[in-house]
């Protein structure tokens, strides 16, 4: 971890807390494309499939030959940074402030040039770096220039972290912290440099292993939480909600039944009960005071990760019902992110293929260990990214139902 | 180079017209340019009904148009234009204007150029200025023209040896210009320890390298030689015109502009060259574009530009004349005017209607526009040669 990033003082409480602000996000249709590959991470650009020209701006058709074949493709990033400035006035309160504000022209090896957020690292011009595209903190896509080399984590540059949602020094609630997943998370989040964590649980007659070991650590509170109690999420969020930066909802129902496989709802209903409405409880108790500390300082309220499953995208139909609830929570997810944007606070959706649990023990492999959804999360906070797939079986199934969904369908349904 | 295009032959441009600029304004841009109409018929002594043709240029006319202003205005023109070029509007209209009073589809044709600025003008402008802007570059520090300036003028130093001091020379001058002419803004003199020392806008410019937005309007007539002759208008020739958009898309950074690919045609068809022209009227929002067209207009080699600052004196009085109104540096960048404002100075001088620092035996005035900054240049340049009588 870079020290160039101090503990930020203690809060003046004298002082009002600042109303978010956000850099403006108007943008064409077409330039929208940006961030299909910014949203997992990736640079893509406009190529033309009929005579391979690779542009930017996005535009409506290939300005080299005319055709209306534009593919969005992924760059290496490779580049020179041809000319730079550091803004000391926007026109804008998002970067009013925050000034000065650095900005590079480079032109990449494709043969485009690009005006990009400018890492304070990167050598004056004429010097070689790498364009990524990042979300910023209007959920659009960005693109940022970093050095060609060296450690370049966008949490370490006192400017571009506005682009991240860095845990440390934030407060961090994990909402199921009993669950393999959970305990994963509560370690990594504090190996990030949290500076503490509310760890939720509910029947506290558990004590499955590595609980103990989790309740001992410093910097963790153990706080009772159950997400299919209205009253208990709602006295949690009373307690502590003005408090939390991050929110890492862990908390699923999982139960491997097709739909002929046991009758009843019963067992719908309670991964409803947790996947979905537990998400639905959370939003609603935590989500509007997070939204007004979305500008509190440099440890803001910043983001809010969901634990998904890829089973949300296409239904799983040996585990129909789970892969029913999980959908649900995809769209609540969708919409608490339409929601959360306006004080750049980001929503994240993890989307893993089987963990490696006591739900899925009849799965061959290959499965993730919790370990990996933990370090999954973690990476998306201190990257920038919101939509995260997970190992060798979420990236398959992405593939597949990018694809074609419909195949995905049938394949799944074998 | 194509074929030979037609001259110019027998069109005259007259009667000069500034609508004293406001830093701000709670007026419309049709009051502006209202206020330039009516200077016009009354300059040229016609009623408006002779005016039966019209070209504008303006940004914040929305949601009118050319169209929308005859109406409001009360014409019946026969020839009707909207030129939504910002800095090349005024030589684009002037153009246009020539061809139709040639052809004979309008015998008076208006150029105005006018806009308003409220308070929060130039933000909303800039955040919605093009599709390219909006998507690629306002996102990013919503510096407006400033980051595009600032990387152009970065890399023009770093290529070419230009120091803050040859910018500053050329803005000091300009200033000096300025405090003659009536309808400047800006009345303090500027000293080059001024310029150095202003505050940082976004590196390497600085305040006094930006233009300042503002309200006002800028227009003249275009008519034939006869009928200005016979309205007893004083009026110069127009020698020679010519536009490009999107030159050299391929150029990492803008170092050059459309008028490489287009002074020999220029200077051709009015029969002279850069040694003729008296005076030079370039496009100023930043002194950076001063310098590319110096060089790419033919008055000194491409990366000379520094070098030819250090050997010449721009005051009007100076050896080389330039931007004799002070420029929108110092008067102002009132919206799309800022592409007209250089050519109404230039009439002004060849007809020896200065109404500030005059140039001696001003024959062949030089003008320049430049417009729309797209994405990371601007894509619109011009140039026109007015000469006396």
């Amino acid at each position: 971890m870079s020290e160039t990033i101090k503990r930020p003082k203690r809060k003046n409480p004298i002082l009002k807390t600042r109303a978010p602000t956000l850099p403006p996000d108007r943008r064409s249709r077409i330039a929208l494309g940006l961030v299909r590959g910014a949203a997992l991470g990736n640079l893509e650009l406009q190529c033309c499939a009929a005579c391979g020209a690779v542009q930017y701006p996005p535009r409506e058709a290939c300005v080299r030959c005319l055709s209306a074949e534009l593919e969005w493709t992924v760059m290496s990033g490779r580049g020179e940074l041809v000319s730079e400035t550091t803004l000391h006035h926007s026109q804008e309160l998002f970067f009013r402030e925050r000034m000065p504000w650095r900005l590079g022209l480079v032109r990449l090896a494709e043969g485009v040039s690009l005006v990009v957020h400018l890492d304070a690292r990167c050598g004056p011009a004429p010097s070689p770096v790498i364009v990524e595209a990042v979300l910023d903190r209007a959920g659009q896509a960005a693109l940022v220039a970093k050095p060609d080399g060296g450690n370049t984590a966008l949490a370490d540059e006192p400017k571009l972290r506005n682009f991240t949602s860095d845990p440390r020094f934030r407060k961090v609630l994990v909402t199921d912290a009993k669950s393999p997943v959970g305990q994963a998370v509560v370690r990594a989040v504090l190996e990030a440099g949290a500076d503490l964590v509310w760890a939720g649980h509910c029947e506290p007659w558990k004590n499955p292993p590595g609980w103990p070991a989790i309740a001992e650590l410093p910097k963790v509170t153990l706080v009772p939480l159950d997400v299919t109690d209205t009253k208990s999420v709602n006295e949690l969020a009373a307690e502590l909600g003005f408090k939390v930066d991050i929110v890492i909802n862990t908390a699923e129902h999982h139960r491997t039944f097709g739909i002929f496989g046991r009758a009843g709802v019963e067992t719908a209903r309670a991964e409803m009960e947790t996947n979905c409405f537990g998400l639905l409880r959370l939003a609603q108790a935590f989500g509007p005071v997070m939204q007004a500390r979305g500008a509190d300082g440099e440890t803001s309220a910043v983001a809010w990760v969901n634990l998904l499953s890829i089973y949300a995208l296409s239904n799983f139909p040996q585990h129909a019902t789970y892969s029913a609830s999980m959908a649900a929570a995809l769209s609540v997810a969708q919409a608490l992110r339409a929601e959360m944007r306006v004080a750049g606070i980001r929503v994240v959706n993890i989307f893993p293929g089987p963990i490696d649990d006591e739900w899925n023990q009849l799965l061959l492999p290959p499965k993730l260990a919790p370990s990996a959804v933990a370090r999954a999360i973690v990476g998306a906070l201190k990257g920038s990214v919101e939509d995260v797939y997970p190992g060798d079986i979420a990236q398959d199934w992405l593939a597949r139902f990018r694809d074609n969904p419909k195949a995905l369908e049938r394949e799944l349904g074998r | 180079m194509t074929n030979r295009i037609a001259g110019y032959d027998g069109v005259a441009v007259a009667v000069p017209v500034t609508v004293p600029y406001e830093r701000f304004s709670i007026r419309g841009a049709h009051w502006f340019i209202a206020r330039a109409l009516k200077a016009l018929v009354d300059g040229a002594g016609i009623s408006k009904d002779e005016i039966d043709g019209l070209c504008v240029g303006s940004f914040t006319l929305a949601p009118d148009s050319a169209v929308g202003l005859t109406q409001h205005l009360g014409l019946s023109p026969r020839w009707l234009d909207h030129v939504p070029m910002g800095g090349a509007s005024g030589i684009v209209s002037l153009r246009r204007a020539a061809r139709a009073v040639q052809a004979g589809d309008a015998e008076i044709v208006a150029c105005i150029a006018g806009d308003t600025n409220h308070v929060d003008s130039f933000r909303l402008s800039t955040a919605t200025f093009s599709m390219f802007a909006q998507d690629a570059v306002y996102p990013y520090g919503a510096g407006g023209p400033n980051t595009s300036f600032a990387f152009l003028t970065a890399y023009y130093m770093r290529t070419y040896g230009a120091k803050p001091e040859d910018f500053g020379k050329l803005c000091v001058a300009q200033r000096s210009n300025a405090l003659q002419f009536p309808h400047a803004l800006f009345k303090k003199p500027l000293t080059l320890d001024e310029y150095l020392n202003a505050r940082p806008v976004a590196d390497p410019l600085r305040l006094f390298d930006c233009v300042m937005p503002c309200a006002g309007a800028e227009a003249f007539l275009v008519m034939s030689e006869d009928r200005a002759r016979r309205l007893g208008l004083p009026h110069a020739r127009l020698r020679g015109a010519i536009e490009r958009h999107n030159a050299f898309p391929d150029d990492p950074v803008q170092h050059r502009g459309g008028w490489v690919m287009d002074r020999d045609r220029l200077y051709e068809s009015a029969g002279i060259g850069p040694e003729d022209i008296d005076l030079l009227e370039a496009y100023d929002d930043y002194p950076v574009i001063c310098m590319l067209q110096i060089e790419d207009l033919g008055f000194c080699g491409k990366g000379e530009g520094p070098d030819f600052i250090r050997r010449h004196t721009f005051e009007a009085n100076g050896s080389f004349p330039f931007n004799t109104s002070g420029g929108q540096l110092s008067v102002g960048q009132a919206g799309a005017a800022g592409g007209t404002l250089g050519i109404v100075e230039a009439l002004r001088q060849v007809t020896g209607q200065s109404l500030g620092a005059r140039v001696e035996n001003a024959r062949h005035a030089l003008v320049s526009g430049f417009g729309m900054i797209n994405f990371d240049r601007g894509l619109c340049t011009g140039a026109a040669i007015l000469a006396a009588t």
